[in-house]
């Protein structure tokens, strides 16, 4: 069979998302594992993408509510009577 | 988060009541703040849009009806909330045109360098963090609003659909987008950086 590689870099980029969020099936996976095996800017698109998704979900779990914003919110809603010490 | 989503009777917050309104503020307030500050980029927007949820929520929240998940209804509020104002702060902007046509081909990657081993600490630092502020900033206001719910609130891409009303496909059409966008951004930061250090 004849080796189309561009075609297979435009198959891997139109399924980045489903091979990133697992939801291909096995044959496909293995049909793009084995295209990036071969072929280094794929694996590094597939891997700066996998990577990208990794850092903003880090930086997420450090974002806080704003000093006082708490407050000011069961304030707004008129709940300041059921405001407790967060845990 | 103090209370899980679990403490939280539907039943008790259709029928008003006040202590289960309380529990879920202080369970999804991190979260839809958390939207709304990497939707605006900035901290007072974000704290409006936090509050105008929770008053919009309190306000509708006995005529839900449970076709989505009480996290799923939130974020659809908060992220109309945010694109609303952006609409407000920045006319000249239309949100309804995308650089791209739903159908249109993916853009190749054009940034081509290998960051994805660089050591952690390398990937986190403070200078790292303003790109990446930067880089979901450049981004289409639609487009960073599945990024977000998708990537980062880590909703489905069925319940991201349900939030800003969009067909699965289009959510994957424009998830796709925009990590490849940002994964754009991100390399020629991070290819400049391995220049530099060579």
């Amino acid at each position: 069979m004849k080796h189309d590689h561009k075609l297979e870099c435009q198959d891997l980029l139109g399924n980045l998302s489903d091979f990133i969020d697992g939801e291909l099936d096995d044959e496909v996976c293995q049909e793009l594992q084995r295209h990036m095996a071969g072929c280094e800017n794929c694996r590094v698109v597939f891997d700066t993408t996998t990577r990208t998704i990794y850092l903003y979900q880090s930086c997420a779990n450090e974002i806080e509510l704003p000093a006082g914003a708490r407050e000011r919110l069961f304030d707004t809603l008129h709940l300041d009577d059921l405001l407790k010490p967060k845990s | 988060m103090t209370e899980t989503s679990t403490d939280i009777s539907l039943e008790a917050l259709r029928s008003g009541d006040r202590t289960h309104f309380a529990r879920l503020v202080d369970a999804y307030s991190i979260p839809v703040y958390r939207l709304a500050l990497r939707m605006l980029g900035n901290e007072q927007d974000a704290e409006d849009v936090l509050q105008t949820t929770f008053v919009k929520a309190l306000q509708h929240v006995s005529e839900f009806e449970g076709r989505s998940s009480l996290s799923t209804w939130l974020y659809r509020i908060a992220a109309n909330e945010a694109l609303m104002l952006l609409r407000r702060k920045r006319p000249s902007i239309s949100l309804d045109e995308e650089p791209e046509d739903e159908d249109g081909e993916v853009r190749p990657p054009l940034q081509l360098a290998d960051w994805s081993a660089l050591p952690e600490s390398d990937l986190l630092s403070a200078e790292v963090r303003t790109q990446l502020d930067r880089a979901i900033q450049s981004l289409p206001a639609k487009l960073r609003a599945v990024f977000l719910l998708r990537d980062v609130e880590s909703l489905s891409i069925k319940e991201t659909g349900e939030a800003l009303d969009l067909t699965e496909t289009a959510v994957k059409t424009r998830l796709l987008r925009a990590r490849l966008q940002l994964r754009e951004q991100l390399a020629g930061y991070f290819g400049e950086r391995l220049r530099q250090e060579k």
